[in-house]
């Protein structure tokens, strides 16, 4: 099966790339960035700030499970309606500096677009912590799973 | 939509993950993998069932039984620590179609 969204990570790069292909005409891919109401809704986030210019900032909150509140924010420095962002992104108070993001728009046909982001680190150290990010969350997870059910198996007779 | 069973949230069940073990070790028959747990054969059957879903397990037969192998192609496809990121992007995107796709349509 094909796999629609495509992540780029060469090795000792400090940077990574996103590639998506939607079947959405270009405007409302777009909207689905400019639109904070549909911004809450895809990414899952309360949006706080969401001023689409130049120069302009944003600024996400979202809640975890455990009812503890997250903070994401950055600043727009290129925003060009239907074609390209360039915006920083940040996790707040959290040990991870602040990336660059270059989102990049373009229409395929008059009813597919694509989006492309390419997401620039301080080191490939950074980089690769983010990327394992995931990973890590959803196998931590499973190995203390694992390790009771392996404890449990062994008790029996 | 997409009918295919997630590799990820396949491996992440702590039973599915200790049946994987066992079977790394050997192919096994049903019977064989159920005796190693607690819960019901049917309960560790649909476990099983996910694991071949999803390719990471395959049936063969052997005579009259059937014998659960390990696919090693699939797990090491797993492996791969990028597939969680690349995940959890695909499920944002999917969800951003799926919303603008009937966005368009009310209007």
């Amino acid at each position: 099966m094909e796999q629609k969204t495509k992540i780029h990570a060469e090795d000792g790069r400090q940077e990574l790339r996103i590639t998506r292909e939607f079947d959405l005409p270009l405007e409302l891919l777009f909207q689905a960035y400019s639109d904070a109401e549909i911004v809450e809704q895809w990414m899952g986030t309360n949006v706080l700030k969401l001023e689409n210019k130049n120069h302009g900032s944003y600024r996400f909150e979202t809640t975890d499970p455990k009812g503890n509140k997250h903070y994401f924010s950055g600043t727009y420095h290129t925003y060009v309606p239907d074609r390209k962002i360039v915006r920083t992104f940040e996790i707040e108070n959290s040990p991870f500096e602040p990336q660059l993001e270059f989102l990049d728009f373009e229409s395929l046909t008059p009813e597919t677009s694509k989006l492309t982001i390419q997401m620039i680190y301080r080191s490939v150290e950074l980089r690769d912590q983010m990327l394992k990010l995931p990973f890590s969350q959803g196998i931590n997870m499973a190995h203390n799973q694992l390790e009771k059910i392996v404890k449990n198996l062994t008790k029996k007779p | 939509m997409e009918s295919r069973r997630d590799v990820f949230q396949a491996i992440a069940d702590p039973t599915r993950r200790a049946i994987l073990m066992l079977l790394a070790a050997q192919a096994l028959t049903p019977g064989a993998i159920a005796e190693n747990f607690d819960s019901s054969r049917q309960t560790i059957s649909k476990h099983i069932q996910i694991l071949i879903e999803c390719e990471l397990v395959k049936p063969k037969q052997n005579g009259r039984e059937i014998l659960y192998h390990i696919n090693a192609k699939q797990m090491s496809e797993v492996a791969n620590f990028i597939e969680p990121f690349r995940k959890l992007w695909d499920d944002r995107f999917n969800k951003l179609e799926s919303i603008m796709k009937n966005y368009k349509s009310k209007k």
